[in-house]
């Protein structure tokens, strides 16, 4: 016998009126918390909201101050990013205290999802050009090391983590090629520190790389276009790729504790 | 009437807003005096116009107050207070008065007003003809609609970018047209708004 899942209950700021606009849509979750598509102000202003809800497991005194420490953390990073010039979603409102952060809606589709359209069935090796993809790497390593330039590390990229923004006015019309145009958003920065470090680049980098090859198997080869861009991108780039050598001959971990 | 009803998204349905704007206002060391003594038929949010850059702007400030009121931590005296305090990027309310408040010299003046309706008390409670009554009367300027081209003629940007900390950003690059170039401040204002306090 099966009982249908109960929805999850609403964070308090969703469960007051939107005018004609639509309800509020799950769109993920997370072990941490869960993504909203939702309006801010009005019916015409899409946006995103994360909500990390009450752990019960947590003594609720503890439970309050890290929900609140990760929704500041989260939202001082973006800010942070954006002021530098970084593409990431602007910061709408927030209640660090309710646990939920309104943020831009990104339109478009994770380059996760372009890059798996643009490689299509194809076989392994690229027969064809590969002008575009090669591109869309570099827009990704330039996006990377423009974010660590700020001083900020991610924590969890991934090419779900990043977005395409399409082009306004575009006039490509062969559909793979429209699929890996765009500008590159990074999102979700749930997990971002604050760090300049070689090292923690270089981790950022190498879960990135692993990320990659798991996700896109076949175009594992193309991702030295991305750290190419990267190295670009500042006068300490080219010192983390060296670092990141060291980290791939040891893993994301480096005092073995943990 | 130039009194607009306001509708917001995700504030709780007993809520009303209303707003308005007068242009060249003659009695604001009126107003301003009537706001000092805490005369309680003044209690509205008076903006001054200048620190406002558009109806984003302004709608933002109000969700944020009204949230708090929702969430039961006002940590101003009233929701109006805690309107004028969501422009701020501190928590110092004087301050905030100061900045975005009006003084004796507000040339241009954007009134908030905000009705909580209860349960059963709804005739108690002022309608919307009745604030407009007392406002028309009371505030001697020229009432205009409160549109975001009316809004940026009133703005004092240089006064802007020094509240919220927005000269030299290094994300806002000098090719940009004017038009992009004004959206990502207004981008960075909500951000510093909604920033205040972390």
């Amino acid at each position: 016998m099966t009982t249908p899942i109960p929805p999850f209950p609403l964070p308090r700021v969703l469960t007051y009126p939107t005018a004609p606009g639509p309800p509020p849509l799950l769109i993920a979750q997370g072990a941490e918390g869960r993504l909203y598509k939702t309006t801010h102000l009005h019916p015409s202003r899409p946006c995103a909201l994360k909500y990390r809800p009450p752990k019960p497991y947590r003594h609720p005194i503890l439970d309050a101050r890290l929900t609140k420490a990760r929704i500041a953390a989260e939202a001082k990073v973006l800010d942070r990013c954006r002021r530098e010039g970084v593409s990431v979603p602007a910061v709408y409102a927030l209640d660090a205290a309710a646990g939920w952060l309104m943020m831009e809606w990104i339109e478009g589709v994770p380059v996760r999802a372009g890059i798996n359209t643009w490689l299509g069935e194809r076989g392994e090796e690229g027969e064809g050009e590969e002008g575009p993809i090669v591109e869309l790497m570099g827009r990704m390593g330039d996006a990377v090391g423009r974010l660590h330039g700020t001083g900020i590390v991610h924590g969890d990229l991934t090419t779900s983590n990043m977005m395409l923004r399409p082009v306004v006015g575009s006039t490509t019309t062969d559909a793979r090629r429209r699929a890996v145009e765009g500008e590159v958003v990074v999102i979700d920065f749930g997990l971002a520190t604050q760090s300049s470090s070689d090292e923690d680049r270089a981790v950022d980098l190498y879960v990135l790389e692993r990320a990659f090859a798991s996700t896109h198997p076949r175009a594992e080869r193309l991702f030295g276009h991305l750290l190419a861009a990267y190295g670009r991108t500042s006068k300490k780039a080219p010192g983390v790729l060296r670092k990141l050598e060291e980290v791939r001959l040891r893993g994301r971990k480096k005092s073995m504790l943990g | 009437m130039s009194l607009e009803t306001l509708t917001i998204d995700h504030l709780p349905p007993n809520y009303c807003v209303y707003a308005a704007l007068f242009r060249d206002v003659s009695n604001p060391d009126f107003l301003h005096a009537q706001l000092l003594a805490r005369n309680n038929a003044y209690d509205f949010a008076f903006i001054d116009a200048s620190s406002v850059i558009s109806r984003l702007h302004l709608l933002s400030a109000i969700f944020r107050g009204l949230t708090t009121l929702a969430d039961g931590t006002l940590t101003a005296t009233t929701p109006h207070a805690e309107i004028v305090l969501s422009f701020g990027v501190n928590n110092n309310v004087s301050d905030a008065y100061r900045r975005y408040g009006i003084s004796p010299k507000t040339k241009d003046v954007i009134v908030v007003k905000v009705v909580v309706t209860e349960e059963g008390k709804e005739q108690e409670s002022q309608s919307a003809e009745e604030i407009w009554a007392h406002l028309a009367e009371n505030v001697k300027g020229t009432p205009t609609e409160l549109t975001d081209a009316e809004i940026a003629k009133s703005t004092d940007w240089q006064k802007m970018r020094k509240y919220y900390g927005l000269n030299n950003v290094p994300g806002i690059q000098k090719g940009w047209s004017e038009e992009r170039r004004d959206k990502e401040l207004e981008a960075l204002v909500v951000m510093k708004m909604a920033l205040r306090g972390l």
